[in-house]
């Protein structure tokens, strides 16, 4: 068994508005001398620690819990799953 | 008629509703706190505002894994009358039991004003004594109340006439104006605008009879009233 670090973002699926984002890129980045910036989107993070036998198993595990308790909502939201030796 | 006000860590207006349903239409209302289950005999179960969890994760997602929610299932498949107000209804879509979820506003702000609604379906356990179309002078009070669905999804709600109540005007950028949905049964209607808040004349600056009638609604549907 070996302990990874799983990151976990969560963010919106195409289509869906962000209007942190949009506030972000339109009332500061624009607002400044950044001209090349075309969009920005908002993601929540979450790091999950966690203890199993390779990073194939931690990975789907992780998956399966965001899955389960809806850690994120399909509707909606897309995850992300990056896997780092801990 | 006994009702349940189910409370979550964080909800904030169960006070409220109990004060309304047992002060105002003199009913048997009682707090199930989420770690408890149901009584079968309850006739009305009441998911109310607040915050509970803090909105951590994402609004009502935490407590739509609370113990007390299967009985609410169960009670759903039933029949039973629910009703999800505000944080109760985000719980609601988050546990599946209504279609959609809710997003922070368009504006990104807490959204603490009136509002009026339009009454779009009126054969709910909680809208039979409107007439269609019907206007409601209501509060709301929330940060993650813009109903979303797709194009798919309100088509299907509109062919079954699942949307029971929408903002008269453009409030926080939800879907097709929606403040309120209903299951395809009917006996489970979730809305984000506070009715609790709105049936006393002393609190209410503008008619309180509309928001009366959700409840008045429910005491007919069970037969306490004619």
């Amino acid at each position: 068994m070996a302990i990874f670090t799983v990151h976990v973002i969560i963010e919106n699926k195409p289509g869906i508005s962000d209007p942190e984002g949009d506030t972000i890129l339109n009332d500061l980045v624009l607002k400044g001398t950044h001209k090349t910036v075309s969009n920005i989107k908002t993601a929540k993070m979450l790091k999950f620690t966690i203890k199993e036998k390779d990073k194939k198993t931690a990975k789907s595990k992780v998956q399966e819990i965001c899955d389960e308790l809806r850690i994120y909502n399909p509707m909606v939201s897309k995850v992300t799953i990056d896997i780092f030796d801990s | 008629m006994k009702v349940g006000v189910v409370v979550f860590p964080g909800s904030n207006c169960d006070r409220d509703m109990y004060h309304v349903l047992t002060d105002v239409f003199n009913l048997d209302a009682q707090y199930y706190w989420h770690e408890t289950s149901l009584p079968k005999n309850i006739d009305a179960v009441i998911l109310p505002g607040g915050f509970s969890y803090g909105d951590r994760l994402r609004a009502g997602v935490i407590a739509a894994h609370s113990p007390i929610i299967k009985d609410v299932q169960k009670m759903a498949e039933k029949g039973i009358p629910i009703l999800g107000v505000c944080n109760g209804f985000q719980i609601l879509v988050e546990s599946g039991l209504l279609p959609g979820v809710l997003l922070k506003n368009e504006s990104l702000n807490f959204m603490c004003e009136w509002t009026n609604l339009i009454v779009e379906n009126n054969k709910t356990p909680f809208t039979n004594q409107f007439k269609l179309h019907e206007k409601i002078p209501i509060p709301i009070a929330n940060g993650e109340g813009r109903y979303y669905v797709d194009n798919d999804t309100l088509k299907k709600l509109k062919r079954k006439n699942q949307i029971v109540f929408r903002y008269s005007q453009v409030v926080n950028g939800s879907s097709h104006r929606i403040a309120g949905v209903c299951n395809e049964d009917g006996n489970v209607v979730g809305m984000m605008p506070h009715p609790e808040r709105a049936v006393e004349s002393e609190i209410n600056p503008f008619d309180n009879n509309p928001s009366s009638l959700i409840f008045e609604s429910l005491l007919v549907k069970m037969g306490v009233k004619n």
